[in-house]
């Protein structure tokens, strides 16, 4: 019993930090695929650009953490919106052939650019003191990296959740999300909050990518590498919505954390046909409105 | 005596929202009846319920007393059940032909051959052009759907339908969107559908529902408001009240 | 030259649709061209045969694509799985002294064919993005338990010691490639021939409504979701033969036949060349595999970037591939 209960408090610990960093850089592809129906496989781009930015102007511009982080999101929010309405809007109506050949011919472009700037080795994200360390909870000693990662995850979900659920801009994504048509038809700017949405999502991504450089360490393949994950909580939150994805990154980020741990042989595996029986039973999500 | 098709108690509802309420309904052999009702008054649901394009959360379909509520829309289509679509739904890249031989050969339980070539059944082709014919395609047979008159597309829809040769046909607002100039080519294909087959046509031009319907039911918010003959039914204030007075003034 | 049927008629003449529909599919000149350049290049470059051998497997990998995608509409990343189910049967049977070449491509088809239909079944009750993610899944998943069974498959090494029995009992596997090039050569003709037939059939054309319309394939009684995942499994049979003959004429089976990275190459391969027109696979993949050998050796460290532009220059400027740009280019001219 006393090996037991500390080995489960520590899965749950990390699985849970994990979780909440699958989260923050996936719930914009769950956005983008509820509200404008595209296959963006480039999601992780972001991510990996913002994690690249942080640990760049860290390590050999000084800049300190949090500022580091901000400048990232800013960028890639930024970067984004340019490639949105330049490329990815024009394919909006497009088959989902198209989408997913556009997205990934900028994955392979993205894995040219990162070497060529940053090189092909993983990138280490030097900690600030602050994050250094252990905390104690409840008499028992944790990261505090990790025990950050958990809280920002949960005020990201919380804003997400208050935001798409309180004001006047969520309320026009939810009414696109229900029926683009109909929400242009009442006079929502479809296009501006295409936009709005695009860099919104990849601007958390960058966050994610940033915050978890420890994590999902940043290299080149990033984004390919962990695709599966990122279209794991998307698939098994259902598609448009906060809360699955944010439900779905918990159970993906404990259970792998979990399996890992225990089976470290075999631990994969349970992952992939969890998925498959999930999906066999709800096609649509696990998590997403019925 | 069974009816070629029943609905008994049939509800559906997408949460809070309540779509069809508690609809009993039949049709039997040679039946022409319409179903009007206000704009969202449910008609196309109901198709969709009875077609299983929907499942309904409460209540059972029967076609020709056999209980199809939980079967695939495949097994419907089998049982002759057959319909258009308000909106097109037709293979809008392939041929006028290739539309309907597709039908007629899943219709004869061949589509799903693998070794020889579609076209080279001369028995299924012909049969899918003689309907054409008839219904006065022959002359676009060769044409991409997508390259005809919106109002000749209607009248593919009407064909793929016809080319499964159903028991019961739903049409969903045949004419809609065709200009009154074409529509006559609508009215005089469904004066010549098979006699003994159960017709129910969703419109909204009340001269083609009187024109066409034996009987008539009106649905309002989902439920069943009357049903009778056309006279009936006309007769009847409520109505006139719920439907002919938006109709008229919409 | 409306590849790969022309079914429509703009002018009517005498001939009824129903004979005009009847001598719809036979055959064109045209269609015979990739193999009047198979044998040509054969007698023209014989140093090249091994990277030509390589060549028509990919043809024939797109092809098998292009029944899944082009055809019945179904995306899928991770159509590498079954190249790389069909590569470590092959490469198991001969290194476990099934040498014998052509029963052994049966049985990795057979065996590709199967994995197909068991995943297809479930992954094709979903669409859009769960579809992929779920095909991504499968390769991710072969791809790793090949890796841990190490002890099996030679795991990050690779599967060697494959040795092969001569062709028929006949033909020695030589060095120059001369026997691996006609052999892949007869195998991808008669898998073309087959899957010639089969998008003509009558099953064919169903796959082609599938892609078309679902709403309207389902309200004329067609049983969609069969009729998905036996196309899902053909094409796996077909791409457990072009993995099968590579790990058979290079005697080397790599951990990344099952990857990502082929996924999408294939993927590519079959939009350069045009997805849904039979012949976009005999265009793409030689066209990939020049653009690749040639980029590789331009820029070795960044070629990648090159073939990215490519791909997003496809998708935005010339959207159905070479043949797509030629059927434009042949009507213009034709006003």
């Amino acid at each position: 019993m006393s090996q037991i209960l500390p080995a489960i408090v520590s899965i749950l610990f990390h699985g849970v930090a994990y979780a909440m960093i699958l989260y923050v850089v996936s719930v914009g592809l769950s956005v983008t695929m509820g509200l404008m129906g595209f296959a963006n496989l480039a999601h992780g781009v972001f991510a990996m650009f913002g994690g690249y930015i942080t640990v760049n102007l860290m390590n050999d511009y000084g800049v300190p953490f949090l500022p580091a982080l901000v400048v990232a999101v800013v960028v890639v929010a930024a970067a984004s919106v340019v490639l949105e309405r330049l490329l990815y809007a024009k394919l909006y109506n497009a088959g989902e052939i198209e989408q997913v050949l556009f997205t990934i011919g900028l994955i392979f472009m993205s894995i040219a650019v990162t070497k060529f700037l940053w090189g092909p080795s993983p990138q280490h994200l030097t900690l600030p003191d602050s994050l250094k360390g252990e905390i104690q909870i409840l008499g028992r000693s944790f990261p505090t990296y990790r025990a950050f990662i958990i809280v920002l995850g949960c005020v990201i979900a919380f804003s997400l959740w208050a935001a798409i659920e309180r004001t006047r801009f969520g309320a026009r994504i939810r009414a696109s999300v229900d029926n683009r048509r109909m929400a242009k038809s009442v006079g929502i700017n479809t296009d501006r909050l295409f936009s709005l949405s695009f860099a919104l999502g990849s601007g958390l991504a960058a966050l994610g990518g940033g915050v978890g450089a420890e994590i999902l360490a940043i290299h080149p393949a990033y984004a390919i590498e962990h695709l599966v994950y990122f279209l794991i909580v998307v698939s098994v939150g259902g598609m448009g919505s906060i809360r699955g994805p944010f439900l779905a990154a918990l159970l993906l980020g404990v259970s792998d954390t979990a399996c890992k741990y225990l089976f470290p042989e075999i631990g994969a595996f349970f992952i992939y046909v969890a998925l498959f029986a999930a999906l066999l039973w709800r096609p649509a999500g696990l998590f997403g409105r019925a | 005596m069974t009816s070629l098709l029943e609905t008994r108690q049939l509800s559906k509802s997408f949460g809070a929202l309540v779509v069809t309420s508690d609809v009993d309904f039949r049709l039997e052999t040679g039946a022409r009846h319409a179903l009007i009702g206000p704009n969202g008054a449910g008609k196309t649901t109901l198709i969709n319920l009875i077609t299983g394009r929907l499942q309904p959360s409460r209540g059972n379909i029967l076609i020709a007393g056999e209980d199809v509520t939980s079967t695939s829309q495949a097994a419907r289509v089998k049982r002759g059940l057959g319909r258009t679509f308000q909106i097109n739904m037709l293979f809008r890249e392939l041929t006028v032909l290739e539309n309907v031989v597709m039908t007629v050969s899943e219709h004869r339980g061949r589509a799903g051959d693998m070794f020889r070539y579609a076209f080279s059944r001369r028995d299924i082709v012909a049969e899918a052009y003689e309907l054409l014919e008839r219904l006065r395609l022959g002359e676009d047979a060769l044409r991409k759907v997508r390259e005809i008159a919106y109002g000749r597309q209607r009248l593919v829809e009407i064909a793929i339908a016809l080319a499964l040769k159903p028991k019961v046909l739903l049409l969903d607002e045949p004419a809609a969107g065709v200009p009154s100039a074409e529509s006559q080519l609508i009215l005089d294909v469904m004066a010549e559908l098979p006699p003994d087959i159960a017709v129910l046509i969703i419109e909204h031009d009340m001269d083609l529902v009187m024109r066409f319907a034996q009987r008539i039911t009106v649905l309002v918010q989902g439920a069943v408001l009357t049903e009778g003959t056309p006279a009936e039914v006309m007769a009847d204030p409520r109505v006139r009240e719920v439907y002919l007075g938006e109709h008229h003034h919409g | 030259m409306v590849l790969p049927l022309p079914l429509t008629r703009s002018k009517p003449t005498a001939e009824s649709p129903v004979e005009f529909m009847a001598r719809s599919h036979r055959l064109r000149w045209y269609e015979l061209l990739p193999w009047v350049v198979a044998a040509g290049a054969f007698l023209v470059y014989p140093s090249y045969l091994a990277l030509g051998a390589q060549v028509m497997i990919m043809v024939l990998f797109a092809l098998s694509l292009d029944l899944i995608m082009g055809y019945a509409g179904i995306v899928t990343l991770g159509h590498a799985a079954f190249f790389g189910v069909g590569a470590y049967t092959a490469g198991l049977l001969a290194v476990h002294g099934w040498g014998e070449p052509i029963s052994a491509l049966f049985v990795s088809a057979a065996v590709a064919g199967v994995v197909g239909a068991i995943s297809g079944y479930i992954v094709l009750r979903t669409t859009g993005l769960t579809l992929l993610m779920l095909t991504l899944a499968v390769v991710s998943m072969l791809n790793e338990a090949a890796n841990k069974a190490g002890s099996i498959t030679g795991g990050a090494d690779g599967l060697q010691g494959i040795t092969l029995q001569p062709l028929l009992g006949l033909f020695r596997f030589d060095l120059y490639g001369r026997v691996a090039y006609i052999y892949c050569a007869l195998v991808l003709f008669a898998v073309w021939l087959l899957v010639r037939l089969l998008v003509h059939s009558p099953f064919g054309r169903s796959l082609t409504g599938v892609r078309e319309n679902l709403v309207r394939m389902h309200a004329i009684g067609a049983p969609v979701h069969r009729r998905m995942v036996t196309a899902y499994a053909i094409g796996a049979a077909l791409a457990g033969i072009a993995g099968a003959l590579q790990a058979q004429t290079t005697q080397f089976v790599a951990l990344n036949v099952m990857s990502f990275d082929l996924s999408g190459a294939v993927l590519i391969m079959l939009i350069l060349g045009g997805v849904g027109r039979l012949y976009g696979a005999f265009l793409g993949a030689p066209l990939y595999m020049v653009a690749q050998d040639m980029l590789s050796r331009l820029d070795p460290v960044y070629w990648f970037f090159w073939i990215g532009l490519l791909l997003v220059m496809v998708v935005m400027f010339a959207r159905g591939g070479v043949l797509g740009v030629g059927d434009v280019i042949w009507h213009r001219l034709k006003k």
